[in-house]
């Protein structure tokens, strides 16, 4: 029980100044993906069926790779501040927080795994 | 974490059947009741009322029903024509307000329920407290540093004409809580409600708060919790987009960085 005034109830801790850099980059990751998944799933579905000599071929072609690589930056990117933003609309307290670092070292795990497969594929 | 089930004392149980007057033209009504003095669970009483003698909008069956059936059901009601905001509720799972919303546009049974998600009060009245709270903190009125001139603050009629559609609220709190952001995080989101009133005093050319007004805003609770789940524009009774203007005060936000 806390004899707290409506008015300071809801004021809070005030303003964090913060949000619009999480917004902007959405925004931008959004229109970036918008025109690079297509592309990406354009040339990965020409790839499929084949043998793993004409796969790895594939991606070992400039283009292709450093596609993949945008595309694993931006959507890891999108993802890790979209499933923040998720996470902090339904938990709350110790857990939002705990749950916030599992999803971005998730997407910085994925990032990384991806990454490393993209070098030994195209290098 | 957020609660998708009611605490066992929050379980709405079926209430009383009162009973049903002779006529061909009966409708039946199924109101939530809930009284803090009685220590019950919520019920939903059933009332028939006959529309032959009966007003058309809802808040007409609604006063009907405490006039003649039933004298303890609650609600609040003031202007009865859309100005003054009190007797929004829940009538056939839309938050609308009862005055101007007709019985004609109810399908069936009419089910009437308080505005979800809020602490009810007692029958249909929510608890608005917080919700008037959270619109003083966003300075509802005009915020001048010059000195006052001698004669008013002038505005051009271009400039007035940009707080349409934005003046109009009546604080009814229908948009708000038909949010499911403001639903799980009305603690610390300002809500659809409060948002509208917030660029309705940043948008105002004589307003001289613009910054200040937009350095409170800048927040991933108070502004950012917006999903753009349009729920506030499509459940508006007096027909307002909160939407546009939560958008229209992200894109002054990214105006200001990029």
């Amino acid at each position: 029980m806390r004899y707290l005034t409506d008015r300071k109830r809801a004021m809070g801790k005030g303003s964090a100044r913060s949000g619009t850099e999480h917004h902007w980059y959405m925004t931008v990751t959004s229109v970036a993906l918008a025109f690079m998944i297509p592309t990406w799933v354009y040339i990965f579905g020409s790839a499929l069926g084949g043998t793993q000599a004409e796969v790895v071929a594939t991606f070992a072609r400039p283009f292709p790779a450093i596609l993949t690589a945008l595309v694993l930056f931006a959507s890891m990117g999108h993802f890790a501040k979209g499933a923040t933003m998720m996470i902090e609309d339904y938990a709350k307290g110790s857990a939002r927080r705990a749950l916030v670092i599992l999803a971005i070292t998730l997407s910085y795990a994925i990032t990384a795994t991806g990454l490393f497969a993209l070098v030994r594929i195209a290098l | 974490m957020v609660q998708f089930t009611l605490p066992k004392n929050s379980t709405i149980r079926t209430g009383k059947t009162w009973p049903k007057p002779s006529g061909s033209n009966v409708r039946k009504f199924s109101i939530y009741r809930w009284s803090p003095d009685d220590g019950e669970n919520p019920r939903v009483d059933t009332y028939f009322v006959d529309m032959d003698t009966c007003g058309p909008m809802v808040l007409d069956a609604l006063v009907k029903i405490k006039n003649e059936i039933d004298p303890t059901l609650t609600f609040r009601r003031s202007c009865r024509e859309g100005i003054c905001g009190s007797c929004a509720m829940n009538i056939g799972g839309i938050n609308t307000l009862a005055c101007i919303y007709g019985l004609d546009e109810v399908k069936g049974d009419v089910k009437i329920y308080p505005l979800p998600h809020m602490a009810v009060v007692k029958d249909l009245i929510p608890d608005l407290t917080h919700f008037y709270a959270q619109h003083a903190s966003i300075m509802p009125w005009l915020e001048t540093k010059t000195n006052t001139p001698a004669k008013e603050w002038r505005q051009s009629i271009e400039d007035r004409e940009k707080l349409d559609g934005l003046y109009e609220c009546v604080m009814c709190a229908c948009c708000s809580t038909a949010c499911p952001s403001y639903w799980w995080n009305s603690d610390r989101y300002l809500g659809p409600a409060a948002l509208l009133h917030a660029y309705r005093w940043i948008i105002d050319s004589r307003d001289e708060a613009t910054p200040e007004r937009l350095d409170d805003l800048e927040d991933p609770f108070k502004l950012y919790r917006c999903h753009t789940i349009m729920n506030c524009a499509k459940t508006c009774p007096k027909g307002l987009n909160p939407a546009k203007a939560i958008a229209a005060i992200k894109k002054k936000m990214i105006e200001r960085v990029v």
